[in-house]
């Protein structure tokens, strides 16, 4: 997030879009509805499905999935055609607007609604004026922006329409999207990413290579950026890939194509998964090491408004569980590095030197300061909110973005759209929640929500066992008959190991970013034969 | 805000205009007691127990009264315990005040109060009315309507920090009644399940399901942690018993949730315990696993990497770190996979 989860009373308004923030961020969620429902704030909501939130909307659409940019460019394109953009903003604080006022001409209302699948262009202006005029607009997103193969543009258009508007680098404004792990922030600033070292520092980049050379002792580190994660499963059934040393993550459940996971899992010469169970991706370990959890562990976490936390130990290690940074450092020694960590703080202590936003940040401050990086001194009290009065690169940066579809469309023979999420009372894979007694109860097995007009045409009743077909594999679910997906839109929560939603999605990458398309894929629903 | 000055108790303390007397007391650690105020709630001003005498003449609820610079306030007087015992007794005089088999005795407020002002026996000489006890409807919330004092914390909490709307108050006068939604069971209705209203019931009329038989509350000890589910870092202070079995989980007000966490956050860390965690390094042999020891299950895996590493080179070897995982172990992973493999083979779930 660009900007605080305490700014939220600082808002005029919300654009949440791509989020159904009460289910999977809910403390936030409720904020925002708190703001809403009771301190009359305003609210645009753009998503495939009815939420919550949507329900106390000024403005809500519902859009097909994966129609994301359209629909930004058409607030866009009236903000523009109406001189309602922050032209002072503009001008002194960005660059490329006439190339994205040029590409946003042709994005009318009447062209959005027909890409969107919407019957309300007339709320599309509307809408627009209305985030005009609200000083300042926060915008919200989550993976209903990113995972699609247009995801980096869609992040793009975001920040586009924020410029615009004027709302970056006040309180109360920015682009802030939802971190959807309690440490999602903290593993990427702290290098866990293919191309960069901690503090995103590119690893093909001579002079960063040779910081860390000195830093860390070594030489000869890899300049060549590595491979994300969908990437190694495709280079593992390519025979390249030969050993994957995996660290609390369940691919099985988590990756698209399941399939296509599991037969990469098989062709691995060598497993190793460190976790806390045994999960469906440890079924194919050679190597299983038991794990801590959080409340068995010391360490720090930050979370999505860039805020370092202090994790302590609660309960002791469980049998033989051990720490994860304990488990690293015995296998590196092994190696023959010289590893000499004797608790979480110095290995801390490292992330300091190595980390220039981290630089300022003890664990004797982070137990009474509320800290956000950039921090780069200790005498710095951290960063509520970015780009104040200049942007990292300078200026900020208008792209100008077209639509684009997602990868695959529907067809007669697979004529619906299957989206994945998730539901408030589970979480991911459900390894954490589906083990929790009433977390379980409350929601024992998964489910597809199905428009009840697409229902009475399949002829299936709530509740009915179903089966769900892409090209990628089929899976039988119950059927929750509702009016919340859009008509053709089915939805589907991937926690459930008895009927995995990645059965079915497809492994399309955003060819920038490498996000998979989950949010997006062309499917069919059937009854079963009785 | 401008600042103000009053003399609380003979002492010169500091707040800002806009404040109410509790408000200004409780920062500078004087302790006003209070059944009804909340600090995460607005105030109602119903309970009365928090009465002060302002500049030396009336009785007012310092919960509701303005703080005003140069204003003069006694917390406690004859006439101010009197009325606090009053009142007190007022409250056991209707329901069911059992501390026996209370599963907040040790953690209630209005205990503390009794036993602070040295309530005797409550007067009885109003009929119980027909309440409503229900421990089963919701498989996270309990609910005794026998302990209620209609104080509405738990009201203003689902109006103002969740915003359900679940609870709210029904009938008028002394028949006034909490009910979930239009009267239906909690389980029934649409609570969420996010457990704030437990965590601000000043009594034992709405608890955890998860405390019963799980130790005394004063045998209970806490400490905070950071919630392992969404990205919002919500702060939460774990209880656990003498056996050390976790008991609850309250949302702790330093955190960026302000106290509030969701059903996962309140009800979501039994995975911890379970029986199903693996305690054990595992080797699979032959098709099956086998339990190892640590030397025996480092030495192969550090083995094999070495062995592969030298066979097809770095990078033939990637990693899986965790957004699930500390600071610290993220960037000791990368560090392995970039200073000891060799290769820039390392991700985490962050696009998933």
């Amino acid at each position: 997030m660009t900007n605080s989860i305490r700014e939220i009373p600082l808002s005029a308004g919300f654009l949440v879009i791509g989020s159904n923030t009460t289910e999977n961020h809910p403390v936030m969620g409720s904020m925002i509805k708190n703001a809403v429902i009771n301190n009359g704030k305003k609210l645009i909501v753009v998503d495939p499905r009815e939420i919550e939130l949507s329900r106390f909307a000024d403005y809500y659409f519902q859009i097909k999935p994966g129609t994301n940019i359209a629909i930004l460019n058409g607030f866009m394109h009236v903000l523009i055609k109406e001189g309602l953009y922050d032209k002072t903003f503009v001008e002194t604080r960005t660059e490329g607007f006439q190339e994205l006022a040029k590409t946003l001409e042709k994005y009318t209302p009447e062209y959005v609604a027909e890409i969107c699948g919407l019957n309300n262009p007339e709320d599309i202006p509307k809408a627009a004026r209305f985030m005009a005029e609200l000083k300042p607009m926060a915008l919200y997103y989550a993976m209903g922006i990113t995972q699609f193969v247009s995801g980096m543009n869609g992040v793009k258009s975001t920040a586009n329409l924020q410029m615009l508007l004027g709302n970056m680098g006040v309180p109360g404004g920015g682009v802030n999207p939802l971190r959807g792990q309690n440490n999602v922030q903290g593993a990427c600033d702290m290098g866990a990413l293919p191309v960069s070292y901690p503090a995103y520092q590119p690893v093909a980049n001579e002079e960063n290579k040779a910081k860390f050379e000195k830093l860390w002792g070594v030489s000869g580190l890899s300049a060549k950026p590595g491979l994300t994660l969908v990437e190694m499963f495709n280079a593992a059934t390519g025979g390249q890939l030969r050993a994957v040393y995996e660290m609390g993550e369940n691919p099985v459940m988590s990756d698209p194509n399941q399939n296509h996971v599991i037969e990469a899992l098989k062709s691995l010469e060598f497993l190793v998964v460190q976790d806390i169970f045994l999960t469906e991706t440890a079924q194919y370990a050679d190597v299983v090491l038991p794990s801590c959890t959080f409340l068995e562990k010391e360490g720090t976490v930050t979370n999505t408004e860039r805020r370092i936390q202090p994790m302590h130990q609660v309960l002791p290690p469980r049998g033989d569980a051990r720490d994860d940074w304990w488990i690293i450092t015995q296998i590196a020694n092994r190696m023959g590095a010289k590893w000499d960590y004797k608790k979480p703080q110095d290995i801390f202590e490292e992330i300091r030197t190595a980390t220039p936003s981290y630089a300022g940040i003890t664990y004797e401050r982070i137990e009474k300061e509320l800290i956000q990086w950039p921090c780069p001194s200790t005498d710095h009290p951290g960063t509520q909110y970015l780009h104040k009065d200049k942007f990292s690169r300078g200026l900020g940066l208008l792209t100008a973005i077209d639509y684009t579809p997602p990868a695959e469309g529907t067809d007669t023979e697979y004529p619906m759209i299957l989206t994945t999420g998730r539901i408030l009372e589970h979480f991911h894979t459900g390894t954490m929640s589906r083990n929790s007694r009433i977390l379980d109860e409350l929601v024992p097995e998964g489910f597809v929500q199905i428009n009840s007009n697409d229902a009475s045409n399949y002829n299936i009743t709530d509740g009915e066992v179903i089966s769900v077909s892409s090209r990628r594999g089929s899976i039988r679910i119950k059927a929750q008959v509702t009016d919340k997906p859009k008509p053709n839109v089915v939805f589907m929560p991937f926690h459930f190991y008895e009927a995995a939603a990645n059965v079915l999605t497809i492994d399309a990458l955003d060819p920038a970013c490498k996000i998979p398309e989950y949010k997006v894929c062309a499917c069919k629903i059937e009854k079963i034969a009785q | 805000m401008e600042e103000i000055t009053l003399l609380i108790d003979g002492r010169e303390v500091k707040g800002k205009q806009g404040q109410t007397v509790i408000e200004v007391a409780r920062e500078n650690g004087i302790n006003i007691p209070s059944l009804c105020y909340h600090p995460s709630v607005s105030k109602t001003g119903a309970c009365r127990i928090c009465l002060v005498r302002v500049n030396n003449r009336m009785l007012r609820p310092s919960c509701v009264e303005p703080a005003i610079d140069g204003m003069t306030v006694v917390t406690e007087d004859e006439d101010i315990v009197s009325m606090r015992k009053w009142i007190l007794e007022l409250l056991l005089s209707d329901g069911d005040h059992n501390c026996l088999y209370c599963d907040a005795d040790g953690d209630c407020e209005l205990q503390s109060l009794v036993k602070r002002y040295g309530v005797q026996e409550p007067r009885k000489e109003e009929p119980k009315r027909g309440r409503t006890i229900d421990n089963e409807s919701s498989r996270g919330i309990k609910r005794n309507e026998y302990r209620c004092i209609l104080c509405q914390r738990c009201v203003k909490a689902c109006r103002e920090i969740q915003v359900s709307n679940v609870w709210g108050f029904s009938e008028r006068g002394f028949e006034t009644r909490l009910i979930a939604d239009d009267d239906q069971k909690i389980g029934e209705s649409n609570c969420v399940m996010c457990g704030q209203c437990v965590q601000v019931c000043p009594t034992g009329a709405l608890t955890y399901q998860t405390v019963l038989g799980r130790g005394a509350n004063w045998e209970l000890t806490k400490e905070s942690s950071i919630c392992i589910y969404c990205g919002v870092g919500c702060k939460i202070d774990f209880y656990k018993n003498r056996e050390g079995i976790l008991v609850k989980a309250l949302g702790n007000y330093e955190g960026p949730n302000n106290g509030h966490l969701c059903v996962k956050g309140r009800f979501g860390f039994d995975f911890v315990q379970s029986p199903k965690r693996l305690s054990k390094p595992l080797i699979k042999r032959n098709g099956t696993f086998e339990e190892a020891t640590w030397d025996e299950a480092l030495d192969l895996v550090a083995g094999k990497f070495a062995e592969i590493k030298a066979k097809n080179g770095p990078d033939s070897i990637a990693a899986l770190s965790s957004a699930k995982c500390t600071n610290e172990e993220n960037y000791l992973m990368q560090k392995f996979m970039r200073a000891v493999i060799g290769t820039n083979n390392v991700d985490h779930c962050a696009r998933l």
